[in-house]
């Protein structure tokens, strides 16, 4: 083995944090120029509408079906049955029933586009540090490196509430938070997903839902004894049969308001007992704060009486939306920049999730499995200066630029015997010479479920610091770093073949 | 660009949920500030934060009035003014500028708007380099 291999240097592109290099930064303030929005690069499962203004989940057919029911079944009772009414009974008819409308629409249309109070995910460095403070915490295998605990516990007024990891968000969730798989966000005080509005019910639009189905049930009852009416007056001049045919639009009107006023009513009813006892749906079906055996069991959230939660549900503070959709993206160390970065991040985060979730104890196989370390995982030498793409730049060994994964058959761990005797070559590495290397020069000791490298003079250091020493190596130089996305980091002045 | 190669520590601060879910971060003196800020100049600026959000967390009559009104307005009021939450956001934003400017920036540490991050965390970065960073 000789020592003329130039120093390697493992850099990520999963994360866009380009530094440290001239070119790279104007490549991305040229990106930036274009002014994306928070919103264009979320890494959760929704819609947005009106530049970021409306949000919504993905799958939203069902909202539309909502909306056509309510909408049809009103117009065709303000169209037929208000104006009989109006002649006949009293004008207040169609005014109170307007005013009902224009109520149920606007909870409605509050609960679906606005934010049910996403928590946003956390950033790489605070997801480190995180993981930093857990391993500190569970100080019983100094070399290697164990899963640490996923829970966290706190009490809430004598009340002992465990809070648990999400893998996705990177975040411990704040009591009563629970992650939506369907928009695949954590939200506070998540009470359900609802497919009938098209969003998640949370912290932000527990109130507007809550209202919108009392208002609704309300509106139900109302057009259904309306309709009840207009039918029995026309009835008094002739009989049933011909005031249905004379009016067929108030028996399309009684068919949908009968069979919707069971369900509607019986959710607001529902719902007005968890208001009152300041439960979530979750909570309820979970049984959260019921007596178990043996043991205390309050709800440490309600207020006391039922006459204050329901005020603080209805008439409380209106949290704002925490997630700053409408702001510009800044090129920081946040890992929102690109929205094919974001996309392949969030690819990654899927992939670690799995990994960490089913418990890496010693080096899994990553083959074939984490593709997303093959795609964006290049090895530049560090003497012609990192040329990095926004997404991923391959460079055959002939120096030659191609932005196709170059075929990893026979080129399993001939890379470095290629590079013996070469300088000044860079050439692109997939997941399993990455492995070779790691083994070669140790860079890894114990497990590693994802793959990230990423060289980040800004981070770097920081990182290095916290975790060599619980790694156990030494930090010998300053612009040779490697470092891992398990918190794992080496340095090593030569890498020797 | 030379900050780029300051390494800064970061420490973060978690929340405090003794209480419930209102926004409260934890008190507790980050041992990474000693010889930079005292510990009651910190605590000073932490608890104020913490009272700040207490207040907007609150539910008094101003967030009765507030709540009814937009309510009676069938919600719509609120696309056109500020919650007195979002009003508590932007002074506590204001408040640590002017924290910022007057007393940590000037011993090479800074305190990021919780806001900035979601406030699950209240982030201090500590820069390595004792220069002043004005």
């Amino acid at each position: 083995m000789r020592d003329t291999s130039p120093y390697y240097t493992v850099v990520s592109t999963t994360v866009s944090q380009v530094t440290g290099d001239g070119n790279d930064n104007q490549e991305v303030q040229i990106k930036m120029a274009k002014s994306v929005r928070r919103w264009e690069v979320f890494p959760g499962k929704n819609k947005f509408y009106c530049n970021g203004r409306i949000m919504m989940a993905r799958q939203a057919g069902v909202f539309y079906l909502t909306c056509a029911l309510i909408i049809i079944t009103s117009g065709l009772f303000f169209a037929f049955d208000c104006v009989y009414l109006a002649q006949n009974v009293t004008p207040a008819i169609p005014a109170i029933g307007g005013a009902l409308f224009i109520f149920v629409m606007a909870t409605l249309l509050r609960t679906s586009f606005s934010d049910p109070g996403v928590i946003p995910r956390a950033s790489a460095e605070e997801a480190a540090e995180m993981e930093r403070q857990n391993e500190v915490a569970n100080p019983n295998s100094p070399g290697t490196y164990r899963p640490p605990p996923r829970t966290k516990e706190v009490v809430i007024k004598g009340q002992v509430i465990k809070l648990k990891y999400c893998f996705t968000c990177k975040i411990f969730r704040p009591p009563r938070a629970s992650h939506c798989s369907l928009c695949d966000n954590c939200v506070e005080r998540f009470d359900h997903h609802c497919p009938w509005v098209g969003n998640c019910v949370g912290r932000r639009n527990y109130r507007y839902f809550y209202l919108f189905i009392l208002s609704l049930s309300l509106l139900c009852i109302y057009i259904f004894a309306c309709v009840l009416t207009n039918l029995i007056l026309r009835a008094q001049d002739d009989n049933f049969l011909t005031a249905m045919k004379d009016s067929p639009a108030s028996v399309i009107e009684a068919l949908v308001c009968f069979f919707s006023i069971w369900s509607v009513v019986g959710l607001a009813g529902f719902h007005s007992y968890l208001t009152a006892s300041e439960l979530t749906t979750n909570e309820d079906i979970k049984g959260t704060f019921t007596a178990k055996r043996g043991q205390d069991n309050f709800n440490p959230f309600s207020k006391g009486s039922l006459l204050k939660n329901c005020l603080g549900v209805l008439c409380g503070p209106n949290p704002p939306s925490l997630l700053d959709r409408r702001g510009m993206v800044v090129p920081e160390p946040e890992p929102v920049s690109h929205v094919s970065v974001v996309q392949a991040e969030k690819d990654a985060n899927a992939v670690s999730a799995h990994h960490e979730y089913y418990g890496s104890t010693q080096k899994t196989n990553n083959m074939g499995t984490n593709t997303v370390a093959d795609r964006s995982v290049v090895v530049v030498n560090e003497e012609s200066s990192p040329k990095k793409r926004d997404m991923i730049s391959y460079q055959s060994p002939d120096g030659s630029i191609n932005n196709k994964v170059p075929s990893v058959n026979g080129s399993g761990v001939i890379p470095a015997q290629n590079c013996i005797g070469k300088k000044n070559h860079i050439w692109d590495m997939t997941l399993n010479q990455l492995d070779y290397l790691g083994h070669r020069v140790n860079i890894y000791p114990a497990s590693h479920g994802s793959v990230n490298y990423y060289r980040d003079p800004q981070e770097a250091p920081t990182r290095g610091e916290l975790y060599v020493h619980s790694a156990g190596y030494p930090r010998s130089d300053d612009h040779q770093k490697y470092v891992l996305s398990r918190g794992v980091s080496a340095d090593f002045p030569s890498v020797n073949y | 660009m030379d900050t780029q190669r300051s390494p800064h520590t970061k420490v973060f601060i978690q929340r405090d949920f003794s209480e419930g879910i209102p926004v409260k971060f934890q008190t507790r003196y980050p041992p990474e500030l000693e010889g930079r800020v005292d510990r009651a100049t910190y605590e000073s600026t932490i608890n104020t934060i913490n009272e700040m959000f207490a207040e907007a967390e609150s539910t008094g009559s101003r967030t009765y009035c507030e709540s009814c009104f937009a309510c009676l307005t069938a919600y719509l009021a609120l696309m056109c003014m500020d919650t007195f939450y979002e009003k508590t956001l932007k002074k506590v934003r204001r408040y640590l500028e002017e924290q910022n400017q007057r007393i940590y920036m000037s011993r090479g540490v800074m305190i990021i708007d919780p806001a900035e991050r979601g406030l699950r965390i209240l982030e201090i970065d500590i820069s390595s380099i004792d220069t002043p960073q004005r």
